[in-house]
């Protein structure tokens, strides 16, 4: 049975991939996750550490060697799994991809976001309410008619976001959606996965390797060799600095500067994971400091 | 790179341009078929006519239409030659010069053929790419097809396949240029040689793009099958394409204009000169 709060639970799951030369590498080890309703979470690794194959087995997109998934009650790596199962897993869990190009499919940006919606076979009426409401969400409206070639890259993947959003999910996957985008994109699609987790209550996961972004979240998972090397909330990882540093990852610049200055005897309070509460705390501190002298 | 436009669609407004693409395509079909019902001067006449009332419908620049005639404007010219030259008429000929004689109806069925000719590439365009986008034209053309799907004709996966390849145009010419300056940059010469030589220096941009193209299609069918794409069953559309009080006015007109050139073709013809 199921704990009732936990909307993905992942048992001792393993995968490896078959080599060239017939050997077998493993990409993820034996890991155990709960996930629950309405969370927002970051897997965090650097290159090869398994997160993006991690997010593909969510999705059914590969079937693990071992262990099993529950998403929603209901067990994804049952080999009994029908077609329609699998469809029903991704009306429940959509994804998100790197190359914002590659997932939109019409030529029209309105067409693109119906697409989803189109596939589940709703009634034409209600698909064209929920592309405006989706389109609404992501900020894109005035550009339902246009076309995607002639958007940014940071637009277009908040397209992606709709197209996805229009099939109402309950979780969706974010495969370092962020990565090829400017930093302007990048703070745009950010923005966009708060907002779908805070006032829609979509349960988020953000595979990602920038460690700026995964502060952002409510819950870091970090993946290392294909093994979970922490799990807890920003600030209890960013505590561990040198074990972050060991498997090649580093603290987001503000946590490393309250470091720094704590180390230096100014008593810097609250968490600070973001530069404008990194500011407001280091100014407080100088205030309280300065106060004293 | 981005201006690019697609087809030869003219974006204006306009009654043709409002049409549903599905009457459309029945529209050109129709129309092809009358144009070649006119064999008689006063049903040709008429032809022009209508050719003019399109045109002059459709909003488009007579400038910009004539630019479609101009490719095939060799072609006209030489069935007309053909024509004139070769077509052998009864009594004396015009113009008798031994080995070549020109006879009046040459003359006449040269002027038929590039008058037919000329008003199907003019009325076919202007009824299909001029006014439609490709993506609206793909969708008649699967809604029209539709009924053949019970005989187990792919017609969604055809106009599915359309629809990708359409919306990858401009990204992969997009890639197309980014790969042409990467190999610029790295010394590659597309402009000088010979034919055989340049045609060469475009098998290092032809490779990458290749590749490029199978991991985009590859990406592409992840991200579809993530969002539930399994075909066209079960499958609805948020667009539903209605037939409105112009499109039947416009299916009318044309039926109208067929029955008036057949009834021209059998009372009138007997009476005219040609």
């Amino acid at each position: 049975m199921v704990n009732s709060d936990s909307y993905i639970k992942i048992e001792n799951l393993s995968i490896s991939y078959e080599e060239d030369d017939g050997g077998r590498t493993s990409v993820l080890k034996n890991i155990s996750l709960d996930i629950k309703k309405g969370e927002y979470l970051a897997v965090l690794g650097h290159n090869g550490s398994g997160k993006s194959t991690l997010a593909k087995l969510l999705n059914m997109i590969l079937e693990p060697d071992e262990g099993k998934i529950y998403i929603d009650g209901k067990e994804i790596t049952d080999p009994n799994m029908t077609e329609d199962d699998v469809f029903e897993l991704r009306k429940k869990v959509g994804m998100v991809f790197q190359n914002p190009d590659n997932q939109l499919v019409a030529t029209i940006v309105e067409d693109d976001v119906a697409f989803g919606p189109e596939n589940l076979g709703i009634p034409s009426a209600e698909i064209r309410e929920r592309v405006d409401e989706a389109l609404r969400v992501v900020g894109m409206s005035e550009h339902a008619k246009g076309e995607p070639a002639r958007l940014s890259g940071g637009q277009k993947q908040r397209i992606a976001i709709a197209g996805i959003l229009a099939m109402k999910p309950d979780c969706m996957i974010f495969d370092e959606s962020t990565a090829m985008l400017d930093p302007l994109g990048r703070r745009d699609i950010m923005n966009t996965i708060e907002k779908l987790n805070r006032e829609h209550g979509i349960t988020i996961i953000m595979i990602t390797h920038y460690m700026d972004e995964a502060a952002r979240a409510n819950r870091i998972v970090v993946l290392d060799d294909g093994e979970i090397l922490m799990d807890g909330t920003p600030a209890e990882i960013f505590e561990k600095q040198d074990k972050l540093r060991e498997c090649g990852l580093d603290v987001p610049q503000c946590v490393g500067l309250v470091h720094s200055l704590k180390a230096r005897g100014i008593n810097i309070e609250g968490e600070c994971h973001t530069p404008a509460a990194c500011a407001e705390a280091i100014i407080a501190a100088l205030n309280k400091r300065d106060g004293k002298n | 790179m981005k201006s690019i436009s697609l087809g030869q669609y003219y974006a204006v407004d306009s009654p043709i341009h409002r049409l549903d693409p599905r009457i459309k395509i029945v529209l050109a079909v129709l129309y092809i078929v009358i144009v070649f019902l006119c064999s008689n001067i006063a049903s040709m006449a008429l032809l022009l006519v209508s050719a003019l009332v399109i045109v002059l419908a459709s909003n488009i620049p007579i400038k910009i239409v004539l630019k479609s005639v101009k490719p095939i404007l060799f072609i006209i010219a030489f069935t007309a030659i053909i024509n004139i030259f070769w077509t052998k008429g009864e009594g004396a000929p015009l113009l008798d010069l031994g080995f070549i004689q020109i006879y009046s109806k040459g003359i006449v069925n040269a002027i038929f053929l590039v008058t037919r000719i000329f008003v199907l590439i003019v009325g076919s365009s202007i009824l299909l790419t001029y006014t439609t986008t490709p993506i609206s034209l793909t969708d008649g053309i699967e809604r029209l097809l539709g009924p053949l799907k019970k005989i187990g004709l792919p017609v969604h996966d055809f106009a599915m396949i359309m629809t990708i390849a359409l919306r990858f145009i401009p990204t992969l010419m997009e890639e197309a240029d980014k790969i042409m300056n990467a190999q610029k940059a790295r010394g590659a010469d597309f402009t000088n040689g010979s034919l055989i030589q340049r045609a060469k220096a475009l098998i290092p941009i032809l490779i990458p793009l290749f590749s490029s193209s199978i991991r985009h299609a590859l990406d592409l069918a992840t991200a579809m099958e993530c969002r539930c794409y399994r075909g066209g069953e079960g499958r609805t559309r948020m667009k539903i394409l209605k037939c409105r009080a112009s499109d039947i006015l416009a299916l009318v007109a044309v039926i109208a204009f067929g029955v008036a050139i057949v009834c021209i073709n059998i009372f009138a013809a007997p009476y005219l000169p040609f």
